[in-house]
């Protein structure tokens, strides 16, 4: 775009300006989260500005409350992870890989759940659980429930990652001979795994930081998030800002080297 | 034997695999419906699932005897049908029984049993006890969207336009913030706003106070436990559900179409209003019902950021439900919110009608 005009320049730098105050907006709550990490509060509520310390950081997992809440929902989302990946990776394939009868159909009921309220998603799956005695509000519970919402999520973005996908590579190999077993896993699989990977992440948090639809399956176990909540009433201790930013940390490194790893991988397959 | 039989026809051609496919995903996905939502009970629940059975052996069969041609035409149904069950069981069939819960009453508060009498009340008590929330519900929910939309579009524009290289690294600025936990982002508002806090104080500097409480935006100088904080945590929260559809339309714009008007004499606005602006309203479609749906059901804002005056429908569900034990009301609650929010999207989306909602 070729604005030259004064008034083109002026807009263009309030158009700029305006975003800036937008992404300030978006991480004052993070610098917020971060910096009371290293606050030292006065009473059991970590909200106000007291003074500088490292002692929270020392100590990260004093809470033994808030860290064994953190270690139930990393196994709740390996394990609805691990499950949704699979099933939602399998749907976005027939999806992508065939043309069959009411293909539209099922594509819509995919994207419904995504267009339910949390709250309502919650509350009718515990409607469900309610009054059978088969399994117990719980891990289970919680682990169905994740996977239900995961599922959605995970089809729809392995299959927007392989829409482009050129499957007469499948018809390449099997012309070579190799039976179709082998050609899934040593041509399609290797070539889709990147977007499957990029799903079962996103998934895994989805997971991680769900608290409306756990709130209602939940039972008696208790996530990090309904730890948080439990908690919040009578006591916000500065050990939940040191997690967070730990979790934060960490995915910020994982999407840094998954991206740095993609780029040099675009330059490679670029040379000639 | 004779279902090896019947399913001759099946073993060889496209269709027959097609239709064998086709009809084991539907019997299979609605016997486990059925059952799950406990339509059918006891020896009907055993043929429902034998049916279903049936429909796995069928498939297994022609998957193992039948020719490449039906082969290939059952693969997708296959692929489909495990992630299939999974939602036709936890999420179709609730549906069903949350129907049924908020059709149903309690003996007493602390029964769990809840039996299925038809009654209407329910529905009659969420709205002459609730209305206020659902009202609050949505017209907070309304705010947030227009306010997202607002500050969400430029940036969107900003990233896809004047973002260059570093167009991924603005994308990925958009989404970290999002990788702290919702609760505990939530919390941190309270700190940003409380009345000792940074925003209040310069706001007092300022001496904006009385005129932001005289348009209603404060109360008693304060912004926490306000309707203002509450659609601002909303509109917080759901913020990259704005920006990152609108960008993904943006994106797919070709600049050569602005300079071309540009070329024609028309000015960058006018080039913004008649080009970019129809091209990115798929973007603004999803990014709006990405924000809306959520935000109206959401409890959390309203429960740290609000008052008792404050209170949206998503915290009366869950205080019925999980504090009181009346699920009925809860579910009938529960049931009229996804009924008005479907009614809303679906005239929405006439008006607005684009299909990739993804």
């Amino acid at each position: 775009m070729s604005i030259s005009t004064r008034r083109g320049r002026i807009g263009r730098i309030l158009l700029n300006a305006y975003a800036v105050v937008g992404f300030a907006y978006l991480f004052l709550p993070i610098a917020v989260i971060v910096l009371f990490s290293f606050n030292k509060p006065k009473g059991k509520f970590n909200i106000v500005w007291q003074e500088f310390t490292l002692d929270n950081w020392k100590q990260p997992f004093s809470d033994e409350g808030l860290t064994s809440a953190l270690w139930t929902s990393l196994k709740i989302a390996g394990l609805s992870t691990a499950i949704a990946t699979v099933l939602g990776s399998m749907i976005a394939i027939g999806l992508a890989r065939y043309r069959f009868k009411g293909s539209g159909a099922y594509e819509f009921l995919l994207v419904l759940p995504l267009t339910t309220p949390e709250i309502v998603l919650g509350s009718s799956l515990a409607t469900l659980f309610l009054g059978q005695s088969i399994v117990e509000f719980g891990f289970t519970t919680i682990v169905i429930a994740h996977v239900m919402f995961q599922i959605s999520f995970v089809a729809l973005t392995v299959r927007a990652r392989i829409r482009g996908f050129d499957w007469t590579l499948e018809q390449a190999a099997q012309d070579l001979g190799a039976s179709p077993m082998r050609t899934f896993w040593s041509v399609t699989f290797p070539l889709i795994l990147p977007g499957i990977l990029a799903a079962s992440l996103l998934a895994f948090a989805l997971s991680i930081d769900d608290f409306i639809i756990t709130f209602f399956n939940s039972g008696s176990t208790i996530t990090f998030p309904l730890q948080v909540f439990g908690a919040s009433r009578v006591q916000l201790p500065p050990q939940i800002n040191v997690l967070a930013s730990t979790i934060l940390m960490v995915t910020v490194t994982i999407m840094v080297i998954g991206s740095l790893r993609g780029a040099r991988a675009a330059r490679r397959d670029a040379r000639p | 034997m004779a279902t090896i039989q019947m399913l001759r026809p099946a073993l060889r051609s496209k269709e027959g695999g097609e239709r064998v496919g086709l009809a084991a995903l539907i019997v299979v996905a609605v016997a486990v419906l059925a059952v799950g939502a406990k339509w059918v009970t006891g020896f009907a629940a055993v043929a429902m699932m034998l049916a279903a059975l049936l429909g796995i052996v069928s498939v297994v069969l022609v998957a193992l005897l039948g020719g490449p041609e039906a082969k290939r035409a059952l693969a997708p149904y296959g692929l489909l049908k495990p992630g299939s069950i999974w939602m036709a069981l936890f999420y179709l069939a609730p549906v069903w029984t949350l129907l049924k819960s908020s059709l149903s009453s309690k003996a007493s508060r602390f029964a769990v049993q809840t039996d299925f009498t038809w009654e209407f009340s329910n529905y009659a008590t969420a709205f002459s006890d609730f209305g206020p929330q659902f009202a609050r519900a949505f017209l907070y929910a309304g705010a947030a969207t227009v306010l997202t939309l607002l500050i969400g579009f430029p940036i969107a524009y900003v990233i896809a336009f004047r973002g260059g290289a570093y167009r991924n690294v603005l994308l990925g600025l958009v989404v970290i913030p999002f990788f702290t936990s919702y609760l505990i982002r939530t919390i941190a508002w309270t700190s940003i706003l409380a009345d000792s806090g940074p925003v209040v104080s310069v706001l007092d500097t300022l001496r904006l106070t009385s005129l932001l409480e005289s348009v209603g935006l404060m109360e008693d100088g304060r912004l926490m436990n306000t309707a203002t904080a509450v659609i601002g945590g909303l509109t917080y929260n759901f913020l990259p559900f704005m920006i990152l559809p609108i960008y993904v339309a943006l994106e797919k714009i070709d600049v050569r179409l602005v300079d071309a008007a540009q070329d024609l004499y028309s000015s960058p606005t006018r080039a913004f209003r008649m080009v970019v602006l129809p091209l990115s309203l798929s973007g603004v479609f999803a990014g709006t019902l990405l924000t809306f749906i959520p935000a109206a059901g959401d409890f959390v804002n309203a429960q740290f950021l609000g008052n008792p005056n404050t209170t949206m429908i998503g915290n009366s569900i869950q205080d019925q439900f999980l504090r009181q034990n009346n699920y009925p009301v809860a579910s009938a609650m529960s049931f009229v919110l996804m009924a008005i929010i479907t009614l809303l999207v679906v005239i929405y989306s006439r008006f607005f009608g684009t299909e990739d909602l993804v």
